[in-house]
């Protein structure tokens, strides 16, 4: 029942997109990544990131994929996000990037 | 509860007595079940156990070690990481083998990155590989099998006994296995007591508590009662007193009834084998199995380990004689990341010095430690499983190669003499034709290869045979090669101990035998019983 709900409701979402570059040293690197996975992993949204604006999209909330795009430093980081929560999910998303996963 | 009595065949001598370790098979060796749905929860089990192992690691560190663990744990706990595992596992793969090439496939991925911090991160997925396959294979057992338990299990592998901790006594007793095993080689090497074939054990859900082993009869009495194991104590208290006045003769030089001197060597697996060993007891060591080093370190030991392990047995020897054999991995002692898997016959297959050629990279590590470890002693190195001179000569020239590049950058070494295990019958055959400094016999080998009788397969034991007349010939026949050559012939395999033997092995005219610590006080006194 839930489920159902879940679904149905992430269908009627719009996506929401955003971008932000990545300035931490090394990049999405172990330490981010498990960072920004947790993170998102706090959402129902579903999210997704990606190296160029139209992907291929990579699912945010998989340690294993994040850490297979490889994304260097000074990579524009997108992500698409869809779901009922998913205005929150990009803010937190952008602000953890922006921030440099509170890295120097 | 009545004592359970069960009689199989001896594989090591001495006895026992202590609280049984009940090993499952499943976990003694990892045998495909084949049954892809039983494979995936085998798996499943294995990534949570590795999992959890690291997440307890997590709180006993900080700062950027935690990190990496925590970053081990969140790759473990993503179903990305072994998806491609469990769709080769739906296809009928083996759990192990889908696992370890889901994530080799993910390793390659990151060693091909542009960026080195990404490079980087390839020996953190090497580390999680190597935890679910140790899991997989059952190396965290080990932790069950504390000092002086019984182990009672189908069988054992190699790795498993070699990384319990066995100075505080125990013994094996299998359902399965072999005298010839090369388990019971170790057990007999570090004095465990073992008996095999004993049938399969089932406890019908109420396993032992307590079981006297007597390695000598290859008889197990499970959960005793107080009568039989006070008989049972007495007796091994006789037993250590008579070896304790045996031990008091070791330190005298071998010595035959009618005078000739034969050299007693060792057989050693690890520098732990000489603790508290007087040198005075050996005229060298005739055999260290290098294997352990690549057993204990999950991996491949670095030149500095192997220098400083090699250093450590040279320096006891004080000045004596020690043969270092080169890494004699396959067959039935397989080291993840090295050996060939899935081979039909591993014993006809890349091991030994086939496996040393083919992985030049690892082979070169080990000659450059035993090369800067030749100046703290006299060093000599053996090359396993030789079969045509070609394979001597290529592993000569790479040694050469590598002295010469240590002294070029000022590296302290020596060029240790190099010879060959003769243990295919085709060395032996034509034992003359190789370039070898010295000749050392593997009977065990020699003797499976000569009788194709193999040595973990109970059922053809009695082939299994050293003392078979043409076994001997092909070491009579090594041993005059070795005499009209000028160069030292011995021998090393475990027929060396077995002392119902000894007077045909001297018939060759062998002059020096080389047997584990254990066996040195018995096989002097059973050469100066010996008559030619």
């Amino acid at each position: 029942m839930h489920d159902a709900n879940a679904s149905r409701a992430t269908g009627t979402f719009e996506p929401l997109t955003g971008s932000a570059v990545l300035v931490n040293a090394v990049g999405l690197h172990a330490r981010p990544s498990v960072k920004l996975t947790q993170s998102a992993k706090r959402f129902a949204a579903k999210i997704e990131l990606a190296l160029a604006a139209d992907g291929p999209w990579t699912d945010a909330k998989s340690p294993v994929k994040v850490m297979r795009v490889k994304a260097p430093q000074g990579a524009t980081l997108h992500f698409r996000v869809t779901g009922p929560d998913g205005e929150a999910a990009l803010a937190a998303m952008l602000v953890l990037v922006h921030d440099g996963f509170g890295e120097a | 509860m009545a004592e359970i009595h069960l009689t199989g065949r001896p594989a090591s001598p001495g006895l026992a007595i202590g609280p049984v370790t009940v090993l499952t098979a499943a976990v003694t060796r990892r045998l495909a079940t084949g049954d892809p749905a039983q494979e995936a929860v085998v798996l499943k089990a294995a990534i949570e156990g590795a999992t959890t192992e690291i997440a307890e690691l997590v709180g006993a560190v900080d700062g950027d070690v935690a990190d990496i663990l925590q970053f081990q744990v969140a790759m473990l706990e993503d179903d990305a990481l072994a998806e491609g595992a469990y769709d080769a596992i739906s296809a009928g793969v083996a759990a192990d083998h889908a696992w370890r090439s889901a994530l080799d496939a993910e390793i390659s991925g990151y060693r091909s990155a542009e960026d080195e911090y990404f490079r980087a991160r390839a020996a953190d997925m090497v580390d999680i590989r190597d935890r679910v396959l140790a899991r997989l294979s059952g190396v965290d057992t080990v932790a069950k099998i504390t000092g002086g338990s019984i182990v009672a299990c189908d069988d054992i592998s190699p790795s498993i006994f070699l990384a319990a901790d066995w100075t505080r006594g125990g013994a094996i007793t299998l359902g399965a296995g072999s005298p010839s095993s090369h388990v019971a080689m170790l057990a007999r090497a570090r004095g465990v007591p073992m008996v095999v074939g004993l049938g399969p054990l089932s406890w019908n859900g109420r396993p032992p508590a307590l079981a006297l082993v007597d390695g000598d009869a290859g008889t197990v009495i499970f959960d005793p009662e107080p009568e039989t194991q006070r008989l049972f104590e007495h007796r091994m208290a006789a037993a250590n007193a008579g070896r304790a006045a045996a031990d008091a003769g070791r330190t005298e030089p071998a010595c035959t009834a009618d005078g000739r001197p034969i050299a007693v060597l060792l057989n050693i697996a690890a520098p732990e084998d000489l603790a508290g060993l007087d040198p005075a007891i050996c005229d060298g060591i005739g055999l260290v199995r290098t294997e352990f080093l690549f057993e204990a370190s999950h991996g491949l030991p670095d030149e500095d380990t192997q220098y400083a392990a090699y250093r450590r047995i040279l320096e006891w020897a004080q000045g004596r004689p020690v043969t270092i054999r080169t890494l004699d991995a396959g067959g039935d002692k397989p080291i993840a990341g090295l050996t060939a898997e899935g081979e039909s016959n591993p014993f006809l297959g890349l091991r030994g010095i086939r496996l040393s050629l083919a992985r030049p990279e690892v082979f070169c590590v080990q000659l450059r430690a035993l090369l800067r470890a030749a100046v703290h002693g006299s060093l000599k190195v053996m090359l396993p499983m030789i079969a045509i001179p070609s394979e001597f000569d290529r592993a000569a020239i790479m040694l050469d190669t590598e002295f010469s590049a240590l002294r070029a950058q000022g590296i302290a070494c020596a060029r240790p003499p190099l010879g060959i295990m003769v243990e295919v019958p085709a060395a032996a055959l034509r034992a003359e034709y190789f370039g070898a400094a010295f000749y050392s016999i593997g009977s065990n080998d020699l003797t499976q290869y000569t009788m194709a009788a193999a040595r973990d397969v109970g059922a053809v034991a009695d082939l299994n045979d050293t003392g078979d007349p043409a076994v001997l010939a092909l070491i009579t026949r090594t041993v005059e090669v070795g005499r009209k050559r000028g160069v030292e012939v011995s021998l090393c395999g475990d027929a060396a101990a077995e002392t119902r033997l000894t007077t045909a092995l001297l018939a060759t005219g062998l002059t020096n035998l080389s047997v584990s610590p254990i066996a040195v006080a018995r096989l002097k006194a059973a050469i100066a019983g010996i008559r030619s």
